[in-house]
Order: C-alpha cells, then structure tokens, then sequence
C-alpha cells in the first residue's frame, strides 16, 4: 500500500512539472487527465482501514470526472478553435521549470519544518499538494490563454482535493458529491466562456481581455476592436 | 420542510423556466417565485424551522438576516427585471459605447438562472456545514456567471471570466480551509466532531487551534474574495459595472452579503476556541484597507456604475471593521448589512434607469437628470445621501453605531480612518451625483427625444427600498431589533 501511495505522489509531481514545461495545448491537457486518474485512484490506497463502499464511489467519479469527462470538455473547446494549438506565455517553459524546481525544493524543506501532526505516514504528501496548488496558481498568473488557466483551475484544485485526500477524512459522501458537481459545473462554464471569447476575439487569449479598466479615459481610445493586439 | 421549500422551489421554478418557450409565461414565473418566497420567509420569522439532516440546514438569527435581505431585494429586482426585460429589443443591436452589435443571451437562461441563483444563496443562508457552504457559496458563482454576460459583447464576456475564473479559485482556497478545518476537528480526542457550526461551538475545547487559525485564514482570503475585500476585490467594479442593473442590485445587495456570512460563521468558531481575536484583527485590517481603496477609487471615477461597485467595496469594508470592533460594533454591522443592501439595491436600479435613458455610463456625458427622468432623479439623489450616510436615512445610524464602538473599544485610529474615508466620500460621489441630477441636460448624447414616461415597473421597487431604508433611519421595527441584537450576540456581542 505504502509503496503505491508513493508512486502516485511522485507521479503528481512529475505531471506538475511536466504542466510547466508543456509547449502544447494538447499535451498540456493530457497532463492534467493523468493527474486527476493519478488522483482518483489515491484514496483507494491512501486509507488503510479498507476498502469502503463510499471511498470506491468517490475514487470512480473522480476518475470519471477529472480523468475522462475534463479533458473531453477541453479537447472539444481546442478543437473548435482550429488555429490555435501552441501555448503562449508572460513566463516561458524554462523560466516556469526553473521556478518549478526552486517552490519543489522549499516545500520539501518546509514540509518538514511544518507541525502538521503526520497522521498518515507520507513525507512526500504535503510537500506534493503545497507544489500542485502553487503550480495551479502559477499557472492562471503566467499563461496567456484562457483554456491554459482552467488546466491551471484543475491543478489547483487537484492539489486541494489531494490535501483533502490526505488529511481530511470525515468530510461527508454527501458534500463530496456536492464539491465535484460544483467544479464540474464550473469547468463547463469555463469551456463554454472560452468558446465565446474565441468567437469574440478570434483566439483564445486572456491577455485581450484588458478593456476594463478604472480610468475611463483610457478606454476611449480602444473603441475599436483590434484583434491582433 | 419550511427550509427545503425555500431551497428548491426556486429551483425547480429555474429548471421549469429553462424548459418553456413562451417569455410571458417566463416572466410570470420570476414574479410568482419571488413572492412565494417573500412569503415563505415571513412566515419562518413567525415559526422557526427545525434542523434538518442532523444539523447540516437550520436557521438561526444570523441567517435569518440575511435571508430576508435576499428575499426582499429579489422580489425588487424581480418586478424590475420584468420591465426590464420587455423593454430589451430582440435580435442585434449596437452597442451604447462601442458601434459593434451584440445580441442578448436567450431570456430562458437570464430567468433561469436569476432563480437558480435566489436558490443558492437561499442555501447558503441556511447551511450550517461547512461543506455545504462551500457547496453553496460556489454554487452562488456559477449561477450568475451566465447573469453577467447578458449581453454579449465583448466586455461582458471579459467581466464574466475574471468573476468567474477570480472568485472559483479564490473559493477554491476556501475549500483548502475548509479541509484545513476538518483536519482541526480530526484530532485523536476530537475525531468525528462533524463540521457543523453548532457541534464544533459545542466541542470546541478539542479542536486544534492552530489548525482553525489556518482554516480561518484560508476562509477569509477564498470568502473574502468572494465579498470583495480590498486587496481581493479585482473582480468586482468589471462585473458589477458589465452586468445589467438589475443583476448588479443582487450581485451587490445579496451576494456580497452570502460571502460575508461564510466568515461569520468560520468567526462563529473562532469565538468559541477563544481565538476570537485574532480573526477580529484580520477583519479589521482587511476591513480599513477596504474603505481606504474604495475611497480613492470613488473620488477619481468617471463612470457611474464602478463608482456605485466601489462602494460596494467600502460598505463590505465597514461590514468587516464593524466586526472586527466586536462589541456593539456587531450589531451595528447587522443593521448595516441591511441598510446598504436596500440603499445599493435602490441605486443600482436607478442606475439602470439612467443607463437606458441616456445610453452611456460616463459621468461627464450625463446631465440633467432630474430634468429628464423626474423620479429617477429624485431616487439617485436620495440615494447619494442614502449611502453616504446622511441623516435621516437608515446608514447614519449604523454607521455612527459602528464608529461609536470603535470609539468605546478603543479603535481610535480605526474610529479615525472610518470617518475621515466616510467624510471624502460624501464630497466624492455628491459631486459626481448632483452635477449628473442638475444641469440643463443638452450635452447628453444625440438621440434626445421627447423623454418617455418612466415605467411604474422601473420606478416603484427602487422607491421600495428607498422607503426601507428612510423608515429604518427613523425608526427600527422591535421585531427587527430583536433579531439584529440576536444575530449579533452569535457572533460574541452583547
């Protein structure tokens, strides 16, 4: 048990790498579906007392949703915006592993540091969720399209889920359900407002949504709208 | 069966008007539901509901304040909503700033989902877990994503993804709070203490405190966010200034309000460890920080719609001070909470009316209108003194109740900030509003037609409010006191 745990939370972590480095849509999405199968099947091993039937519902709709329903969702949005295919950035890949290497490093040192009463066992286990979350994070702030900051949502929320996984255990099967309903309706949404900002601007890129701003002056001379911008 | 009447008639009524085709139908259905819910809700302050699914659903003081502020400001913005809707002319149409045209989203999806969201905030008022809060509150985002991009162009649509991509991961770290918390109440002694306020007040000597400083910490930063604390608010002035009037009277009156509400019920708990302190000291700072941004951003705007969302962002502010002073400050807080809604509810349905007349947010380009929309006029300017705080409206005094416990507990500096931000203000938005209500009007823009009589439907819900909010300045039903002083001794006052 112990030994597959660990394979997985190393397996995140090399996927949050390897979000931070991808170069393409595609694989960037193919990232993410790894992670959630990679998460879905945590908690079949993370608890030791056994297999309940309410632990293997919520691993198979986690597995459903982030490994197989997600990517669906964002593979058809790239496919119905048939030019874009790269991923284009504020920070660059190296710059984001660089950066990658040095947040992996301090949290491993002060998963260590931290008073979190191990319970369950995994050093690597806080060290892996603090990582996930700040790559999420990293990732909505230094990427220019809108489909990359929901892949961005994803790891975020992949990373709390997996902190949840780990140390909070008497969460209800109920509020489960509830909480993956409210992030699958969420990524949705998301998809469907990527849909309309590439119809709206062409492409997929975040960046062109800066038209909203406090000083209403500057917004005058932007009436038109410039596509190539 | 009180509660779950109130959750899901609105929601099924949301489901139902997704299905019909014909928009009277549609419009008879947001009508009908809100004020079956009005009703319902006057009826659980006569009866309390029991809890139900052990505990999770209940309703307290607490919630009860802000269910009856949702309630009453959806049942304004309903009647409005359905002027507002007929006057929309179908198929595409250019837009007042850019010459683009953009079409409406369907009207079954804005009804829709105007009543899936009465139902999640609804939810949110009596969610005692915390796992269903989140549940609810997250709920609440989703719901009125579609409501802001209601016109499709492409501002919406940039409002739209902030509110929706900033407040989903803001609310995500308040899930790892919530985590963080069941991880405080999982210790050996404490193991199976469930997340429900009340049971964790009841054993909160076993949870683990450092834990729930954590917890706080994260519910505070994903929640505030959600409420539209400075530095979180980003979100904020582009969607309340993007969405259509109506939906910005909600977004501002009631769901400003929700998010508010999951950080009392985490201070709820804070209390009870005896860790009260620190999340009072949290809020107060983020609560000033609030005010003072909102305070530069307001004297410095130019359009008139941010300028109502900015102080949405200074009222959300002293909500967090009031608080954060404890005391009587708490239930100045309370009784704020319902002043500001009903006042901002009211200006941003004036607004709305502005808006359409003259087809324009700039503040520069608007004059005379008092001359041009008579009621609305006098609305907007009942407004300004409204919500800045002038006697005789209900702002005055919640306002002078926050500052005078600030004063007693020794919040000098705070007392300080609160007034001097308050007074600048007052000068700020008068001079933006009254250079709008006087003036002769002949430099507003070009299509300047004998003015049409202003439609009852636009006029009589914000004279409600406005209404509402005078009586409360003179004089506070005893009901209403008692339930004000009730919810605030939840929250540790006296």
């Amino acid at each position: 048990m112990h030994g597959i745990v660990s394979v997985i939370v190393v397996l995140i972590v090399i996927t949050d790498f390897l979000l931070l480095s991808a170069g393409w849509l595609k694989s960037a999405i193919r990232v993410v579906a790894i992670q959630g199968l990679a998460l879905g099947f945590l908690p079949l091993f993370v608890h030791q007392d056994g297999l309940s039937l309410r632990l293997a519902a919520i691993a198979i709709l986690v597995i459903i949703l982030k490994g197989i329903v997600f990517p669906r969702l964002l593979m058809r949005s790239l496919r119905e915006l048939n030019t874009v295919r790269t991923i284009t950035y504020y920070v660059g890949p190296m710059a984001s592993l660089l950066i990658g290497i040095l947040v992996m490093s301090s949290s491993l040192w002060w998963g260590n540091v931290l008073p979190l009463p191990d319970q369950t066992g995994y050093r690597l286990a806080i060290p892996m969720v603090f990582f996930t979350i700040v790559t999420g994070l990293f990732l909505i702030v230094s990427r220019r399209q809108a489909l990359m900051q929901i892949i961005g949502y994803l790891a975020l929320e992949n990373g709390i889920y997996a902190f949840g996984v780990f140390f909070a255990q008497s969460e209800s099967m109920l509020i489960e359900i509830g909480i993956l309903l409210d992030v699958f309706v969420g990524v949705f949404i998301m998809g469907v407002m990527v849909f309309h900002i590439s119809r709206e601007f062409d492409n997929i890129e975040a960046g062109q949504l800066s038209t909203l701003k406090d000083w209403f002056q500057s917004r005058q001379g932007l009436v038109s709208k410039d596509p190539k911008a | 069966m009180m509660i779950l009447a109130l959750i899901l008639f609105p929601a099924l009524m949301g489901l139902a008007s997704f299905m019909t085709r014909r928009n009277d139908v549609r419009r008879i259905v947001l009508i009908a539901t809100a004020i079956v819910h009005i009703v319902l809700t006057a009826t659980v302050w006569l009866y309390r509901p029991d809890p139900i699914i052990d505990g999770w659903l209940q309703l307290d003081a607490l919630g009860l304040v802000f269910l009856s502020i949702v309630s009453c400001l959806f049942m304004a913005a309903a009647v409005y909503a359905v002027a507002y809707l007929a006057k929309e002319q179908p198929g595409a149409r250019p837009d007042f700033e850019e010459s683009t045209l953009f079409v409406n989203e369907p009207e079954a999806v804005f009804v829709g989902c105007l009543l899936l969201f009465l139902s999640t905030m609804t939810l949110v008022t009596f969610s005692h877990n915390f796992g269903v809060l989140w549940v609810a509150v997250e709920a609440t985002t989703l719901s009125s994503a579609p409501l802001i991009y209601f016109h499709r162009h492409h501002r919406s649509l940039e409002a739209t993804w902030k509110y929706l991509l900033i407040c989903s991961v803001g609310i995500a770290l308040a899930l790892l709070g919530t985590f963080f918390l069941a991880f405080a109440a999982g210790g050996k002694e404490a193991a199976g203490v469930p997340l429900v306020v009340s049971e964790l007040i009841a054993n909160a000597p076993l949870l683990r405190i450092p834990f729930i400083k954590v917890a706080f910490l994260f519910m505070l930063v994903g929640y505030g966010t959600k409420m539209g604390l400075a530095p979180l608010h980003s979100w904020l002035p582009d969607a309340h200034s993007e969405a259509p009037s109506v939906v910005s009277a909600l977004l501002s009156g009631a769901l400003l309000n929700c998010a508010f509400l999951g950080i009392l019920r985490m201070t709820q708990v804070l209390n009870a460890t005896g860790s009260g302190d620190f999340a009072r000291d949290l809020l107060l700072v983020f609560g000033l920080l609030s005010v003072v941004v909102a305070t530069v951003f307001i004297v410095a705007q130019l359009d008139f719609k941010r300028m109502l969302a900015y102080s949405s962002i200074e009222h959300m502010g002293i909500l967090a001070v009031g608080v954060g002073i404890g005391g009587l400050g708490l239930f100045g807080a309370m009784l704020h909470a319902v002043n500001h809604s009903l006042a901002k509810g009211m200006l941003f349905l004036v607004a709305g009316n502005i808006l359409a007349r003259y087809h324009t947010k700039s503040i520069k380009m608007i004059s005379g209108v008092s001359h041009d929309l008579p009621v609305s006029g006098m609305l907007w300017m009942a407004g300004l003194f409204a919500i800045t705080g002038t006697p005789p409206f209900g702002l005055f005094q919640s306002e002078l109740t926050i500052i005078r416990a600030a004063f007693d507990t020794g919040h000098i500096l705070a007392a300080i900030v609160l007034l001097a931000a308050l007074g600048i203000i007052f000068v700020g938005m008068a001079s933006i509003i009254l250079a709008m209500v006087y003036g002769s009007g002949t430099t507003s823009t070009s299509d300047k037609s004998p003015a049409p009589r202003e439609s009852l439907y636009s006029v009589i819900p914000p004279a409600i409010l406005c209404g509402g909010v005078l009586v409360l300045g003179v004089y506070i039903p005893p009901a209403l006191n008692q339930l004000l002083a009730e919810a605030a001794r939840l929250l540790g006052g006296r």
